[in-house]
């Protein structure tokens, strides 16, 4: 579009009063969080994007997923991440990109006199810098994203432990409500220290867990096949009346399953299938 | 927006060339980061495939491409023949192993192991099926 | 042309699959394993995959071709060292092994070979022990 690239090149022109403007403009805006950000780098980031802000403009003034704007908006990420590391908002971070249109709208309202061609002008500025700007806050949401991610991943490390009973008898005892992937996650984990204990029977308590939904139960089943497959019983523990009807009720079949009402019985059952037993040596007085 | 950063492929003709899959694969997703359990499923999975080029389709490539979207990176792989094709797909995604359905051919087993899975195939057109699994998905 | 090493452990065998197989490779360990079960009068087999990272179902039927022929020639089969992410693996791919019985490790395996020994020893001629 020949009028953008007219555009683009008039900021160029003008680059060093339009980020004065701007700069000023900015720090208006964010006074209040003087101390979060120091001029010195705000000038910095601010130069940076114009001069890739007037490039992208002349190459394609339209389409800010074409492959000029590509390294503005690496610019923009990066600026979008450290702002959130820095605390501020998502809002605050876009409001680098918004404050951008009065300096440059002064800019065209001095240098084009035809009144259809202002307009049109100013409304694809306002369409790209409004592009740009809900693109910082993208960036911040998927930001956002990663970490919790990493903490759920943390909290389930942290929540999963497997012990070793007695030898050859490992017990897994859950919880807390059980989603797909945290159960995932769990079992996995059981198998893997099956081998490590050399276990031949894993209990799984689910005392602990208040509801089983379908994912969760087939998970559960998926789990007891893996283990035998790879030469270790399981026995589920903690078995109550509201889950047992759950089960059944979502067609689950778990005949294949030993399954005992409490963690003690599983541990009776387990002693003796490994040839194990407990013995009073002395009668208490 | 999901973009495709690399792309390979290789011939899958003897049962020699069904090893060679396996280890391109696990490098792949060795190289992607993906989980033990993760990489365990998409060459077993690719290796069924694999497999059914040679002795279903007479001999077949597989086409292997990392895919990158903001959020997550994932290996897509596509296995295709010039073979008769499969005349019944509903029952061929039927598991094979424990009921004697579905001809064996591994596709429901392979379907349980990635996250997606598509399939194009009919008799004198040959087949093709594509696989994708996501990393931490 | 290589093939994989079948030991003799007292009245069992062993084998140790620590190679990506192809196809030729599996059959001749089928022939092989066969012929010594009776060369030996092995009563019992163990198959250690501990060092297989992939199972798919070929194997997986080869494993369990390989306890059928076993049964049928009067030995048992015990699959030991499977890795979790293999167990996992196929219990999505469907196959259960049937006839296969499994044990975490060689040793485990062992005594469960020697479990179910008890009373065949009565029967054999040159009771190796």
């Amino acid at each position: 579009m020949a009028e953008a690239r007219a555009a683009g090149q008039l900021i160029r022109k003008n680059e060093q009063q339009i980020l004065e403007q701007w700069m000023a403009l900015q720090q208006q805006a964010t006074t209040r969080r003087g101390d979060l950000i120091r001029e010195r780098e705000l000038r910095d980031q601010s130069a940076e994007f114009l001069k890739n802000f007037t490039t992208a403009m002349t190459a394609d003034s339209e389409n800010i997923e074409a492959a000029a704007w590509k390294p503005l908006k690496d610019i923009l990420a990066g600026i979008s991440r450290s702002r959130a590391t820095q605390g501020f908002s998502p809002s605050e971070t876009a409001i680098f990109v918004f404050s951008l249109k009065q300096p440059v709208f002064d800019l065209l309202r001095r240098e084009i006199k035809d009144a259809d061609m202002l307009g049109s002008e100013i409304w694809q500025m306002t369409q790209l810098l409004d592009r740009l700007g809900l693109y910082t806050t993208e960036v911040y949401q998927q930001n956002r994203e990663i970490v919790i991610n990493r903490q759920q991943e943390e909290l389930l490390e942290l929540s999963t432990p497997v012990v070793e009973l007695w030898k050859n008898i490992v017990a897994l005892p859950l919880i807390g409500t059980l989603d797909s992937a945290r159960t995932q996650v769990v079992m996995e984990n059981l198998l893997e220290k099956i081998v490590e204990n050399e276990a031949m029977i894993a209990i799984i308590d689910i005392t602990g867990v208040p509801t089983v939904d379908t994912l969760v139960a087939q998970h559960l089943l998926k789990t007891v096949a893996a283990a035998r497959l790879m030469g270790a019983d399981c026995i589920i523990s903690g078995m109550r009346p509201q889950i047992a009807q759950t089960i059944v009720h979502l067609g689950v079949n778990l005949s294949d399953v030993v399954t005992k009402a409490t963690l003690a019985d599983a541990f009776a059952v387990a002693l003796q299938r490994t040839g194990a037993t407990v013995m009073r040596t002395a009668a208490k007085a | 927006m999901t973009a495709i950063t690399k792309d390979d492929s290789a011939a899958i003709n003897s049962s020699a060339d069904i090893v060679r899959v396996r280890q391109i694969v696990r490098d792949f997703a060795v190289s992607l980061g993906f989980s033990l359990v993760e990489q365990t499923k998409i060459v077993t999975a690719a290796s069924e495939l694999a497999r059914n080029a040679v002795e279903h389709g007479g001999g077949g490539n597989v086409q292997i491409q990392v895919l990158n979207n903001a959020m997550r990176r994932g290996l897509k792989l596509t296995f295709s023949d010039n073979g008769p094709g499969i005349p019944d797909l509903e029952q061929a995604l039927k598991d094979g192993f424990t009921t004697g359905g579905g001809m064996g051919l591994g596709l429901g087993g392979a379907k349980r192991l990635v996250n997606e899975f598509e399939i194009d195939s009919a008799p004198g057109r040959g087949t093709k099926v594509m696989i994708t699994r996501w990393r931490n998905a | 042309m290589e093939r994989i090493p079948i030991l003799k452990m007292g009245q069992f065998l062993l084998v140790s699959i620590q190679v990506d197989m192809h196809d030729q490779l599996a059959i001749t360990l089928q022939d092989d394993l066969t012929q010594q079960i009776v060369a030996h009068r092995a009563h019992g087999v163990l198959i250690d995959i501990s060092s297989l990272e992939i199972v798919d179902s070929f194997i997986g039927r080869m494993i369990g071709n390989i306890a059928g022929m076993a049964r049928m020639l009067d030995a048992e089969t015990v699959l030991v060292g499977m890795k979790p992410a293999v167990a996992i693996t196929l219990v999505e791919l469907g196959m259960s092994l049937q006839g296969v019985r499994t044990a975490l490790n060689v040793e485990k395996g062992m005594t469960m070979l020697h479990a179910s020994m008890k009373g065949k020893e009565f029967f054999d001629r040159d009771n190796e022990g």
